[in-house]
């Protein structure tokens, strides 16, 4: 038997992985409609508990909205591997002839694409109906884009840390809302500034600069947290 | 031509020596089977040699090969189908086209299952999906772990018939089972209660 079997390349790879949890989670229409729904319920809400005051609302809008993000955002990372766990596919990963962070970077970025950026694409929607000032919006989209990068990157940190952890949920929201607190108040200044006619581009570059930071960072601590769990 | 080489490997788990002092090499035509009761410290052992578990396992595992690893749970996906479930296998060790998936399918009498998600597919049939993986990879050295669990008659059947074909070919296979010695005087034991301190 020849010891040169063909390795795919690591695009490959990556991309297989991709395919795999992006297929499963279409596959699995609840677990993409829930954070939206919950998203919905809080925006619904909010007003109720408020009081129909529009000035108010939308003074308030900004922050209501980033923060009900960062909730529905932990919500779903909070099992991001949970599944991989169970059904072996995480030792699978860890067998696979190719760096675990970047097979696990295709799982990370088709959970992004299903919930994150799905989440974002809608937040308008929402922002409309919390009185959300109509030039806010654009900067709503685009802080979201960049927040909910970092949101579900250090989701999957917490995630990977926790799963091998029966009832880890309470832990793991220990352990990653420090994390995403600096998310927020750049994501929520930025949004602040556009309402008020202030200039975002600042707070939204810091928002992308944190982005890129943990795209570079963050599977690295991911594979590591992994090789944990799987050791327990 | 040795495929694994094992020296003076011990695995702790959970504070307990659970075996200590194993010396293993594996050479290509070997059918190696771990035996022992439950709980002696097979699957940690073969979760070792794999190179899935770190933690608590000393002394030293030397892999040049590639290598399949199968462990008790499948690493299938319940919504995905068996087609997707093995083109993107989380090993990545598949390399083959969709009609070779098709045809190893079939050849395990799943034909007609491709398509449906493997969550609705019985005990069986899903052990039959994971062991597909077997005719589609090519790494010559297989860690199985309890293979022939929940496989009927036949399916246990094909499973001896690969492993003595992946044998015949150069191949090597460490497994662990109940059953006692399938391949008779082809294959060699370790028992664990040997290594237990």
């Amino acid at each position: 038997m020849s010891a040169d079997i063909p390795l795919l390349s690591i695009r490959e790879a990556f991309s297989r992985q991709f395919m795999r949890h992006f297929k499963a989670l279409m596959g699995s229409p609840t677990d993409m409609a829930n954070p939206l729904l919950f998203f919905f319920m809080v925006v619904t809400l909010f007003p109720m508990g408020l009081g129909p005051n529009p000035e108010r609302l939308s003074v308030m809008a900004p922050g209501l909205l980033w923060v009900v993000a960062l909730l529905s955002s932990l919500m779903v990372s909070s099992k991001l591997f949970g599944s991989d766990f169970e059904d072996g596919s995480l030792e699978q990963l860890a067998v696979a002839p190719y760096p675990l962070a970047i097979l696990v970077m295709g799982e990370v970025s088709a959970h992004w694409l299903g919930t994150g950026l799905l989440l974002a694409v809608v937040s308008p929607l929402f922002g409309v109906m919390l009185g959300l000032p109509a030039h806010g919006l654009d900067v709503l989209f685009y802080s979201l884009v960049l927040g909910t990068v970092c949101l579900t990157l250090i989701g999957a940190i917490g995630s990977a840390l926790t799963v091998s952890i029966r009832r880890g949920g309470l832990l793991m929201s220990l352990l990653v809302i420090p994390l995403n607190v600096p998310v927020l108040i750049f994501g929520n200044t930025a949004v602040s500034e556009a309402v008020s006619g202030g200039n975002p581009s600042t707070w939204l570059a810091l928002l992308g600069g944190f982005a890129m930071g943990s795209l570079a960072l963050v599977p690295i601590a991911i594979s590591a947290a992994l090789r944990v769990s799987l050791d327990n | 031509m040795a495929l694994l080489t094992a020296n003076n490997v011990a695995i702790e788990r959970g504070g307990r020596r659970l075996l200590s002092g194993l010396r293993l090499s594996v050479e290509s035509g070997d059918i190696w089977q771990l035996v022992g009761a439950n709980g002696v410290g097979k699957t940690s052992l073969l979760r070792a040699l794999a190179g899935v578990a770190k933690l608590g396992v000393s002394g030293q595992i030397k892999r040049d090969q590639p290598r399949l690893y199968l462990g008790d749970a499948h690493a299938l996906k319940k919504n995905l189908s068996a087609l997707d479930n093995l083109r993107c296998h989380p090993a990545c060790d598949i390399h083959a086209s969709d009609e070779a998936i098709f045809s190893a399918l079939a050849s395990l009498h799943l034909a007609g299952y491709e398509e449906r998600p493997v969550g609705s597919l019985s005990a069986g049939q899903q052990r039959r999906v994971a062991l597909t993986r077997l005719l589609l990879s090519q790494a010559p050295l297989w860690l199985l772990d309890e293979p022939f669990t929940a496989l009927d008659v036949s399916g246990c059947d094909w499973l001896d018939a690969q492993i003595r074909s992946h044998v015949s070919a150069g191949g090597a296979v460490v497994y662990t089972s109940h059953q006692s010695s399938r391949f008779g005087a082809l294959q060699q034991d370790i028992d664990l209660v040997h290594h237990v301190c």
